[in-house]
C-alpha cells in the first residue's frame, strides 16, 4: 500500500478527513497504515537539495564529534546517559543518514526517525549553546520533522493538530462563532464583579490587540476572563480579533511549514485589518515563537519583524507593574518559596530572561524567590516541549523526560512553580500527577489578579454603597 | 626530492590552501538564505555583526563561554592543543630561516625550548584526544576511523619534526617525512574536516547573527554565543 487513507503524505485539509482521522482512537489504524507507507525517495532527496544550504550542510559536515553536546541534553541525562541520546549521535543517525544515502531510505528507517525526532528531542535548542562550532541540533531536528511530515511520518496527534489549524484556523475545533460567543459569555459572567468589563471584538485602531491559545477558548475560558480583567484594570484600550485570534501553531511541532505560514498569516491579517498599535500574546511559549520569532520569516518578512510590535504577555505585564498601571498589594505578596520556569521558546529563543524576574520582584516578598539551577537561557526544557506532551504514543518517554524538571524543582525546595507557558504548565501539572511531590503551579494572570490593588472606581457599585 | 618539496610543492600547496579556503568562505556566505535560516541578515546587519563578533570572541577565549566553562579540563586540553598546533609552525626558527632565504621576510621566532614544549603539547594533546574517544561512551559512539585519521594528520608533522630535531634515526629520512606530513596537514585544511579552521568562524558567526538578530539580540539580551 503506497499511501493509507489516514496515514499519507497529504496534510489534512477538510473537516471530513479531520473527523475521520480523529475517530481512529489512539491512531490505531493510522499507525498500522504507517507501517506500509512508501517513502517517496525522489521527493525526499529533492526537498533536501532545495532546502539544505550552507547552514545545515555545514552543521552536518563540520561536527567534530567531540561529544560536548552530551551533557547539555536533558534527555541524555534522564535516560541513564544512553550514548544513543547524545544530540550529535541522534541527528547523525537520522538526518545525517538520510543525506548520506541521498534520500534512499526505507519505511522502517523513517519510522525510527519519527520516534527520534519527536520523542528523543524537544527542539529546546539547549545543545546549540554548548557546541564549540555553534551547531544547533534543535534547529536540525525541526528541519528533520519537516521532511518527515512531508512524507507522512508524523505522530497521529500532530497530523490532527496540523489539520485543525488548516481547517479551523485554530489548534482545536473552535469556530469563529464559538470564539465570539465565548468572549461574550466571559464578559457577561464577570461583569457583575467587574463593572464595565468588556471583551471588545474587532475594535479598530485599539492600543492593544490580544491573541491567545485556542485551548483557552475551548477548555479554560476563565483565562480569557483573567486577561480581560487585567486589561480592564490597567485601563487598556484593547480588542480581540474575530478571526486571527489563535496564536499557537501545532504545525510548528508537526513540521508542517506550509501550515505554519497559513497560521501566522491569519494573525497578521487581523493586525492589518484592525491596525492596533501593539499586539500582546498570551502566556504561551511556542505561540510566541511561532508568531513573533519564526513567524515573520514564514510570512516572507525579511526584516524578521511582525507587522506591529508584538509582545509576549510577560513583557506587557512587566510594563504595567513598572509603570504602576497595575499595583500589587504588598500585604498579598507571595510569602512562601516560589520558583520560576523559563520557557525555552521565549527565553532561550528571544532572551526574555530578565523580564520574568522583574515580574517576580513585584509579586514575591524578598527572600522567597528561588532560582532553578541552571536557569535563564540555560534552563532545561520542562520535559514536554516541542509537542512531546500531546503525543500518546510517546507518553512513557515523556514521563521519563519530566524527571529532570522534577529534580530541579525539588532542589529549589519551592512548592509553587510559576510557569508562564502553556506547555510548561501542562508538563508541571503532569509531573505532579505522575510523581506527586505536593507542588502547585500557576500562570501569572491568576496570581496577579489575586494580589493586585483594585482601584475603587472599578469595584462593584453596591459594595461601594455599603462602605 | 627535498628541493621539490620545499620549492615548487610549497607554492602548489599554498595556492591550493588559499584558493580552497576562499572557495569555502565564499560558497558558505553565498549559501546563507534568510528564508531557510529564518534570520534577517541584511536588514539587521548591525545587530548581526555584533552577535557574530561576540560569538566568535567568547568562544576563542579559553573558558570565555558558558560552554567552555562547563568542561574546564577539556577546554584546557583543547586550547593547549590548538595553540601548539597553530603557533609552532608559524614562529618556529627553522621555518623562519627558510622563509627568509626564499622570500627575504621573516616572522618573530620562538626559542627552541618553547618550540619543543609546544610540539610536545600537540603530541600529548593528540594522545589525550584519542584516549578520550576510547574512554568516554558519549564520544565513542560518535567516533569513526576518520576522526582518528584527522588526529593523526594533525599531529604527524609535530611528531616527525621532533624525531628529526632530536636526531633519532636517519635525519634526512625523518626530515622528508616531516615535510610531506606538513603538506598533507596544509592540504587537509581544504579537503578534510580540518576545514573547521574557517568553518569554525563561519558557523559561529552565523549562530551569533541568529542570536544577535532573532534570538534576543534585538531585544537587548546579550547571550554569549
Amino acid at each position: 500500500m503506497p499511501e493509507g487513507t489516514l496515514c499519507n503524505r497529504q496534510p489534512i485539509t477538510t473537516d471530513e478527513q479531520l473527523k475521520l482521522t480523529l475517530s481512529d482512537k489512539g491512531g490505531k489504524q493510522y499507525y498500522a497504515e504507517m507501517e506500509q507507507l512508501e517513502v517517496d525517495t525522489d521527493k525526499l532527496w529533492s526537498a533536501i537539495q532545495n532546502t539544505m544550504k550552507s547552514r545545515l550542510k555545514t552543521w552536518l559536515n563540520v561536527c567534530a564529534k567531540c561529544g560536548l553536546c552530551a551533557d547539555s541534553c536533558f534527555l541524555y541525562e534522564c535516560n541513564g546517559r544512553d550514548p544513543r541520546q547524545v544530540p550529535s549521535a541522534k541527528i547523525h543517525a537520522t538526518l545525517g543518514e538520510i543525506v548520506k544515502r541521498k534520500g534512499k531510505v526505507d519505511n522502517a528507517f523513517m519510522r525510527n526517525c519519527m520516534d527520534i525526532a519527536w520523542s528523543w528531542c524537544t527542539c529546546c535548542n539547549r545543545c546549540g549553546q554548548f557546541c564549540p562550532h555553534g551547531i544547533d541540533m534543535g534547529v536540525m531536528f525541526s528541519y528533520l520533522r519537516g521532511l518527515l511530515f512531508s512524507q507522512g511520518f508524523v505522530p497521529w496527534e500532530l497530523k490532527i493538530g496540523s489539520g485543525m489549524h488548516r481547517v479551523y484556523k485554530a489548534q482545536m475545533d473552535v469556530t469563529t462563532e464559538d470564539w465570539v460567543d465565548t468572549c461574550e459569555w466571559m464578559a457577561d459572567e464577570n461583569c457583575e464583579e467587574w463593572p464595565g468589563l468588556e471583551i471588545p471584538v474587532d475594535k479598530e485602531d485599539a492600543d492593544i490587540m490580544y491573541t491567545l491559545n485556542a485551548r483557552e477558548a475551548k477548555h479554560y475560558p476563565e483565562d480569557i476572563a483573567e486577561a480581560a480583567i487585567l486589561f480592564h484594570v490597567a485601563g487598556e484600550n484593547w480588542t480581540v480579533p474575530s478571526e486571527g485570534w489563535e496564536q499557537t501553531s501545532l504545525t510548528l511541532f508537526a513540521g508542517d511549514w506550509e501550515g505554519c505560514k497559513q497560521n501566522v498569516l491569519h494573525v497578521y491579517d487581523a493586525i492589518e485589518r484592525l491596525r492596533p498599535k501593539r499586539v500582546v500574546g498570551t502566556e504561551c511559549g511556542h505561540a510566541h515563537r511561532a508568531t513573533v520569532i519564526e513567524g515573520p520569516y514564514w510570512a516572507g518578512r525579511e526584516d524578521g519583524q511582525p507587522p506591529r510590535p508584538f509582545l509576549h504577555y510577560v513583557e506587557w505585564l512587566a510594563e504595567m507593574l513598572r509603570t504602576g498601571r497595575i499595583k500589587i498589594d504588598p500585604a498579598k505578596r507571595i510569602k512562601e518559596l516560589v520558583t520560576l520556569q523559563d520557557s525555552c521558546n521565549y527565553v532561550r529563543n528571544q532572551g526574555l530572561k530578565n523580564i520574568t524576574r522583574e515580574i517576580m520582584s513585584y509579586l514575591v516578598e524578598p527572600g522567597y524567590f528561588v532560582e532553578m539551577a541552571p536557569n535563564k537561557e540555560y534552563n532545561y526544557c520542562c520535559g514536554g516541549g516541542g509537542g512531546f506532551n500531546g503525543i500518546g504514543k510517546y507518553r512513557p518517554q515523556r514521563n521519563i523526560a519530566l524527571l529532570k524538571k522534577r529534580q530541579q524543582i525539588m532542589d529549589t525546595g519551592a512548592k509553587l512553580v510559576v510557569a508562564p507557558c502553556h506547555n510548561c504548565w501542562d508538563a508541571i501539572r503532569d509531573l505532579e500527577e505522575e510523581y506527586p511531590m505536593g507542588i502547585r503551579w500557576s500562570f501569572l494572570k491568576p496570581l496577579v489578579i489575586k494580589m493586585m490593588i483594585v482601584p475603587d472606581h472599578l469595584k462593584p457599585q453596591d459594595e461601594e454603597g455599603e462602605e | 626530492m627535498y628541493n621539490f618539496l620545499t620549492g615548487p610543492m610549497v607554492w602548489i600547496t599554498f595556492l591550493v590552501v588559499v584558493v580552497g579556503l576562499t572557495y569555502h568562505v565564499v560558497t558558505y556566505i553565498r549559501g546563507l538564505d534568510w528564508r531557510l535560516d529564518r534570520v534577517g541578515y541584511r536588514p539587521n546587519m548591525q545587530f548581526g555583526l555584533k552577535g557574530a563578533a561576540r560569538s566568535i570572541f567568547f568562544w576563542l577565549l579559553p573558558w570565555g563561554s558558558h560552554g567552555w566553562r562547563a568542561k574546564p579540563l577539556f577546554t584546557l586540553l583543547f586550547f593547549s592543543f590548538h595553540i601548539g598546533l597553530l603557533f609552532t609552525p608559524i614562529f618556529l626558527e627553522a621555518h623562519n630561516i627558510m622563509l627568509r632565504d626564499s622570500w627575504g621576510i621573516r616572522l618573530p621566532g620562538i626559542s627552541t625550548g618553547l618550540a619543543d614544549f609546544l610540539s610536545w603539547v600537540v603530541v600529548i594533546g593528540g594522545i589525550f584526544l584519542i584516549l578520550r574517544r576510547i574512554a568516554f561512551p558519549e564520544v565513542r559512539i560518535l567516533t569513526s576511523a576518520y576522526d582518528y585519521l584527522l588526529i593523526v594528520i594533525a599531529v604527524s608533522p609535530f611528531l616527525t619534526g621532533l624525531i628529526a630535531r632530536y636526531n633519532v634515526g636517519d635525519y634526512n629520512f625523518w626530515l622528508i617525512v616531516h615535510i610531506i606530513t606538513g603538506h598533507v596537514w596544509l592540504l587537509s585544511l581544504v579537503f578534510t574536516k580540518l576545514n573547521h579552521a574557517v568553518f569554525f568562524f563561519l558557523s559561529r558567526a552565523q549562530l551569533g547573527m541568529d542570536y544577535g538578530i532573532k534570538r534576543g539580540g534585538m531585544k537587548g539580551s546579550q547571550m554569549s554565543w
